[in-house]
């Protein structure tokens, strides 16, 4: 479960002066479900799942993940979140069984469990031929599949995916979207930002269209589509983002 | 701060470290394999260059001396130069280095030697240059022995004994102990290059585990992690600073193998490489070993320290090109008060102590030389262990803050 509250970050720029990356963003996830967080690029989308994920502290508001206050239990919040950005890469060196037990031994996992889970996701994403390959050697489907079984070695109650697919092929990203969908049915909490309609209309339970870092329309594709007249999600998306750029 | 975390990525960077090529060709190749070949290379080509040197006897022109002829003679049938009469072009000649030196025998000479007189002889050479010097020592050589043959025959004529002219002799003799006279002569060296070592070898781990990851994303995806950030900034912390020592101990152990075989190659050749091996070999053996325990004790610290702020420095930059940027200036900063510390009359003192650098580069030369000034030592260990402490405290707290780890 993901509860966001009136969530607000606030960089100070030298230059610019102060910046709402994030203003005022309230929503909620439930588990078995996944919310499409839907922006432009500067949106505020990245700082909304970073605030989430804890990798960076509200200004204001608050949120809840699974169970645990960003602010307050960060630590706790980490060991029960996966978080998969285009901008979460791999150690080049270490192999991709390394890698699932390095990330496996950082969640506290003991070598047991590191051992079975190992097993298990290589088995579920297809990795048991390249699992002692050196990861700088992997295409990057490899490398997506690998980042995949990362996230998920401590087997995390929610999954915070920051454009998954950003400079994938087509391939690659079908196989995240496929991993997506599959989490869902197992009833974890996932929240996905994208910059992508197809993935939302293909994914998303719910949608939250966020621009100049405020959360503008909220909805189920079915709900949305009603509220503004259009079927075209992107025909959506561009009457209330550009609605808010006229006003 | 878990112990297990710190040791987790403690253990991936070190594993990540070995695999790294960069890594191992400055932890290993360079102070293990390069440095010595240098060494060794400079050493053979500086023996081979002496001994070439030697072996050409130079060729010295003489102005004047006709009216001598016993002299020139004499100097003729010296075995260490070849004599040839001085052209007139002679002073280029000796820029040109196609003449070594030129003596200039007075009009004279030998009846003023002969009527107890006195006259002057001027050697005309290239300052600096070795032959040049070698010409002018076997002149000097020539030319002392035969005043004092003149000298010797000047008093006997006269019945007076050789003590007449020399009243008597000035004799120098070494009172301190050979651990202060190897302190001396290598106590700045030694710290000079442990400090200097320790330094070069945090700069790759610490850019590559900061500025690199940062750069790469990788730092993020950790960052995911429940570990604490402090956690992960130690684990990051005693990786360079074993690559550090590291870097440390294979230097030293090669130079030490290579110092040790280049002396036995050099030993017995040419003055200057005889005289270099002979320094070597004298003073190396007589540094005091417990001294040099002291040495790497006090080393340990100010490597925490280097390894500290190379970290927090590289942890600032956004990316690896501009963590070099900040970092190789730094190295003329950390030598610099090492090589202070090898001035003449630069001592140690309780205000100096607590300079950074300086402090371990004087209290080193103290140490091999045997001598254990404690309250010093005391206050130089101390202070350098707050400074790596804070170093460690501002590189924990860097690694918090947002603006620093987020900087695009």
């Amino acid at each position: 479960m993901i509860q966001a509250r009136n969530l607000t970050k606030v960089f100070r720029h030298k230059k610019r002066g102060e910046i709402r990356a994030v203003d005022n963003v309230s929503f909620a996830c439930e588990p078995g479900k996944i919310y499409g967080l839907l922006g432009a690029n500067g949106a505020g989308k990245t700082t909304t799942l970073r605030l989430l994920a804890t990798l960076l502290a509200p200004t204001g508001g608050d949120a809840v993940v699974a169970g645990f206050d960003v602010s307050t239990h960060p630590a706790h919040v980490r060991a029960r979140v996966g978080f998969l950005a285009a901008s979460t890469a791999l150690y080049g060196r270490l192999t991709a069984r390394e890698t699932i037990a390095y990330f496996g031994r950082l969640n506290g996992l003991d070598d047991e469990r590191i051992a079975s889970r190992t097993a298990q996701l290589s088995a579920e994403l297809g990795m048991e031929e390249f699992l002692d390959r050196r990861v700088d050697t992997f295409s990057t489907g490899m490398k997506q599949k690998t980042s995949i079984a990362r996230t998920l070695v401590h087997d995390p109650e929610v999954l915070i995916l920051d454009e998954p697919t950003l400079g994938l092929d087509v391939m690659a990203a079908r196989g995240i979207v496929r991993f997506v969908r599959e989490c869902r049915s197992r009833g974890k909490t996932v929240i996905y930002s994208t910059h992508i309609m197809s993935e939302v209309e293909k994914l998303c339970d719910r949608v939250g269209i966020i621009h100049g870092g405020k959360l503008l329309a909220e909805g189920t594709l079915g709900e949305l589509r009603e509220r503004h007249g259009e079927h075209d999600l992107e025909e959506i998306f561009v009457k209330v983002a550009g609605g808010e750029a006229i006003a | 701060m878990n112990l297990r975390d710190t040791l987790t990525v403690y253990r991936k960077e070190l594993r990540d470290a070995l695999r790294d090529r960069r890594t191992l060709i400055s932890m290993f190749l360079m102070p293990a394999v390069i440095m010595p070949a240098i060494l060794l290379l400079f050493g053979t080509a500086t023996y081979h260059v002496v001994k070439k040197a030697h072996a050409q006897p130079p060729v010295i022109g003489v102005l004047g001396g006709v009216d001598s002829p016993a002299v020139k003679a004499a100097l003729n049938a010296q075995p260490g130069f070849v004599l040839v009469a001085a052209p007139d072009d002679w002073r280029e000649r000796i820029a040109d280095k196609r003449l070594r030196a030129v003596v200039e025998i007075p009009a004279n000479f030998e009846a003023s030697l002969a009527a107890s007189g006195s006259a002057e002889v001027k050697i005309f050479h290239y300052e600096g240059e070795l032959k040049s010097g070698f010409a002018v020592g076997e002149l000097r050589k020539f030319f002392t022995g035969l005043r004092e043959r003149t000298l010797a025959e000047r008093l006997k004529t006269r019945d007076l004994p050789a003590s007449f002219a020399r009243p008597f002799e000035i004799r120098t003799e070494n009172v301190a102990p050979p651990e202060k006279v190897g302190g001396n002569t290598f106590g700045g060296f030694i710290p000079y290059l442990l400090i200097l070592l320790s330094f070069t070898g945090v700069i790759y781990p610490a850019i590559d585990l900061m500025a690199g990851e940062k750069e790469r994303g990788t730092l993020e995806t950790l960052l995911c992690s429940p570990a604490s950030r402090l956690d992960i900034v130690l684990g990051k912390f005693l990786l360079v600073l074993t690559v550090s020592l590291t870097t440390v101990a294979c230097s030293l152990l090669s130079m030490t193998v290579s110092l040790l075989a280049g002396g036995l190659v050099m030993l017995g050749s040419g003055r200057m490489a005889a005289q270099l091996s002979g320094a070597a070999g004298a003073a190396l053996p007589s540094l005091d070993p417990l001294g040099l325990v002291g040495v790497v004790i006090l080393v340990l610290p100010l490597a925490v320290l280097f390894a500290a702020v190379a970290l927090m420095i590289s942890l600032f930059a956004r990316t690896q090109k501009e963590a070099q940027t900040y970092i190789a200036p730094l190295v003329a900063v950390v030598l610099l008060p090492a090589v202070a510390g090898m001035l003449p009359g630069v001592e140690l003192g309780s205000a100096l102590a607590l300079v950074p650098v300086l402090n371990v580069a004087l209290a080193c030369k103290e140490l091999v030389s045997g001598a254990w000034p404690w309250t010093q030592l005391a206050l130089i260990f101390g202070s350098t262990c707050f400074y790596a402490a804070a170093a460690l405290a501002g590189c924990v707290r860097m690694f918090s803050r947002e603006s620093v780890l987020f900087r695009t």
